[in-house]
């Protein structure tokens, strides 16, 4: 038996926080495994009861999300000339043909602008918004960040038909630069609130030393603060990209034909010729690629408090 | 390196009066020491000079030019922050460098190099030259701090307690490289501390302040002996001045409230008898403790002397100093 300490947890303590985080896991991860696999399977096995948990593997999901395709008979089959590649011979297993690429690709490019687009513009403004409101004298300052936080009190879709109306208004329905100001419009209150309380916690010091270092204070902004606040910075865009990314009301409602983004293209997979759930997995799947890709790309400024310790309280 | 005059100087934090009509001149070449007890406003003095604030009322010259519309980067101050302030997210070598690479200096690299170089070998800290700023210990990040400054030619140095966290043997070092630095550079130096022994030992000039008021400025000797007031008298001198009721001790000159003693201002061995409380034996001093017609007081005796707690002792004063009832110094004859 050890002894008693304060600070370092006991064997039993250790088992079951071990086991607390491995069920939280496996909670989290389950219904993405499940999302992958059945991006891997045939329509037959994707549908089967008991659920198959061994199957063989099948790009057929994945085909058929990148491809538009018709029925054909066996005779028009045995027509055709042999299959140029393995996509075709796929297709032509179920008696299609493909008649051309699916829209996919582009609402997923789609995505990207308008996410990735929605996120740099709310980091960008936000981190200046942010950097005022901690540094300045702003008149009525503390009214003016409750007010920016009221924004984000109302479930944004309340304000749909309204938006609705000013875009058609102001011609930004069915646009990228429509869809980025907007999730930057519901994403920006949090990105000041969220990036002010990190550049509050960097003490000004620094920026007096640089000051003094011969730095103009946008200088020592961009050379002392901005760097202190990548930790702030990383966590706050990966939020904003979340929201952007992830946003299904006012995609459905304000794009269609030009920016629609994935989230309300992937749905519409389903009523094309049955229900084809491998197709619509492997579109999530890809779906959730670049987020994670994001985070774990950041995960290294999320972790770290780079700022500790220099100085002295 | 230039001259610094302040003229009038005041500056208040709300109600706080944090400068109140200061007005100084550091001496092209000068290091001038500024003591004080804490809030006495000596590192506001060092930032209105700085730039990072701004006086109320009054000015300031840097080499005779008017400084009230220049930033703290035209100002060309270096400045030693008491929270050594060094960036976090640079090498111990960037920070050195930052001053020399900022947009005014715009140093060529070789020269960057070389004056790095020569600094780290002065603070010693050249083996820690690519460690993160984070990576070092209290007074290690203190050296790299003086270091930042050092590494610049400004018109002055400003130091707000620079050597306060480093442990005895590092701090004595310092004291004496500062002083050939100083002496080397022909550098102009504002200084402030709360140890009079860097007082004494790197000023040609101390500043003694009080609740943001001057109180007296002169070498560190007149400051010494010839304090203006009981609270200047209080900042030097260990151990403290013994300040006692004017009429214990006779030949007390008119309007004298109180009669001030430093160990030099008592003659022991004649006089009247006081009463030995304790004896602290420092080595190369011992201290006496006594108790006098009900006050307690401190002096210093012979380093062998056979004094025990208990004994009794005369004692008369020498050459005392008398302070009036608002602690203002009484001139004497002679």
């Amino acid at each position: 038996m050890s002894a008693y300490s304060v600070t370092a947890p006991s064997r039993r303590s250790k088992f079951f926080a071990g086991a607390l985080v491995l069920l939280y896991t496996v909670i989290t991860l389950l219904p993405l495994l499940w999302i992958i696999s059945t991006g891997f399977k045939t329509g037959p096995d994707s549908i089967a009861y008991p659920p198959k948990v061994v199957f063989s593997p099948s790009l057929e999901g994945y085909v058929n999300l990148f491809t538009s395709r018709t029925r054909a008979t066996n005779e028009q089959l045995a027509e055709m000339p042999p299959p140029a590649n393995w996509v075709e011979e796929i297709v032509r297993r179920r008696n299609e043909v493909i008649t051309g690429p699916s829209r996919f690709g582009e609402r997923f490019m789609n995505s990207v602008i308008i996410g990735f687009g929605s996120t740099f513009l709310s980091i960008f403004l936000g981190t200046l918004a942010a950097y005022a409101f901690s540094r300045f004298r702003v008149p009525l300052k503390d009214d003016l960040m409750f007010f920016i936080l009221s924004t984000r009190m109302m479930p944004p879709i309340a304000v749909a038909i309204p938006i609705f109306l000013m875009f058609r208004g102001l011609g930004l329905s069915d646009t990228h630069l429509g869809m980025i100001l907007l999730y930057t419009g519901v994403n920006i209150s949090l990105a000041v609130w969220l990036l002010k309380g990190f550049i509050d916690e960097i003490p000004r010091e620094y920026e007096e030393a640089a000051l003094i270092d011969g730095y103009t204070r946008f200088q020592a902004f961009r050379k002392v603060v901005l760097p202190q606040a990548a930790t702030g910075i990383a966590s706050t865009a990966i939020f904003c990209l979340i929201f952007a990314w992830n946003e299904y009301a006012f995609a459905v409602l304000l794009t269609s034909g030009n920016a629609q983004t994935a989230p309300p293209f992937i749905p519409t997979i389903i009523g094309v010729g049955g229900q084809d759930w491998p197709a619509v997995a492997a579109g999530a799947t890809l779906f959730l690629l670049p987020v994670m890709v994001f985070t774990i790309l950041l995960r290294k400024h999320l972790l770290r408090g780079i700022t500790f310790g220099a100085v002295r309280k | 390196m230039a001259e610094v005059v302040l003229s009038h100087v005041n500056k208040a934090f709300g109600v706080t009066q944090a400068s109140r009509d200061v007005s100084l001149t550091v001496p092209d070449g000068a290091f001038v020491v500024l003591l004080g007890p804490s809030g006495a406003g000596k590192t506001t003095l060092l930032r209105l000079i700085s730039g990072l604030d701004k006086p109320d009322s009054g000015q300031i010259t840097i080499g005779g030019q008017d400084v009230a519309r220049l930033t703290p980067a035209e100002r060309n101050v270096a400045m030693v922050f008491q929270q050594y302030s060094l960036y976090p997210h640079l090498t111990v070598r960037q920070n050195l460098e930052f001053p020399l690479k900022s947009p005014v200096l715009r140093t060529p690299q070789p020269e960057i190099e070389a004056k790095v170089a020569k600094v780290a070998e002065v603070l010693r800290i050249g083996h820690k030259l690519d460690n993160k700023a984070t990576n070092l210990s209290g007074g290690e990040m203190q050296r790299v701090s003086i270091g930042r400054a050092l590494v610049r030619n400004p018109s002055i140095y400003l130091m707000d307690e620079p050597l306060s966290s480093l442990d005895a043997k590092l701090r004595a070092d310092l004291r004496i490289e500062l002083k050939h630095i100083q002496a080397d550079l022909g550098a102009t130096i504002l200084y402030v501390t709360h140890d009079q022994i860097e007082a004494m030992t790197l000023a040609t000039h101390v500043g003694v302040l009080d609740h943001g008021e001057l109180v007296q400025f002169g070498t560190p000797r007149e400051i010494y002996e010839a304090p203006r007031t009981l609270a200047v008298a209080q900042r030097l001198g260990q151990p403290r001045i013994n300040a006692l009721p004017a009429g214990l001790f006779p030949d007390a000159p008119s309007g004298a409230a109180t009669i001030a003693l430093r160990p030099e201002h008592i003659l022991l061995g004649e006089g009247r008898e006081a009463r030995v409380t304790r004896v602290e034996r420092l080595g190369d001093q011992t201290r006496l403790h006594l108790r006098y017609e009900g006050h307690d007081l401190v002096t210093v005796a012979d380093p062998h002397s056979r004094l025990e707690s208990g004994d009794t002792i005369a004692m008369r004063p020498h050459n005392p100093l008398y302070f009036d009832q608002n602690g203002a110094r009484i001139a004497q004859k002679g």
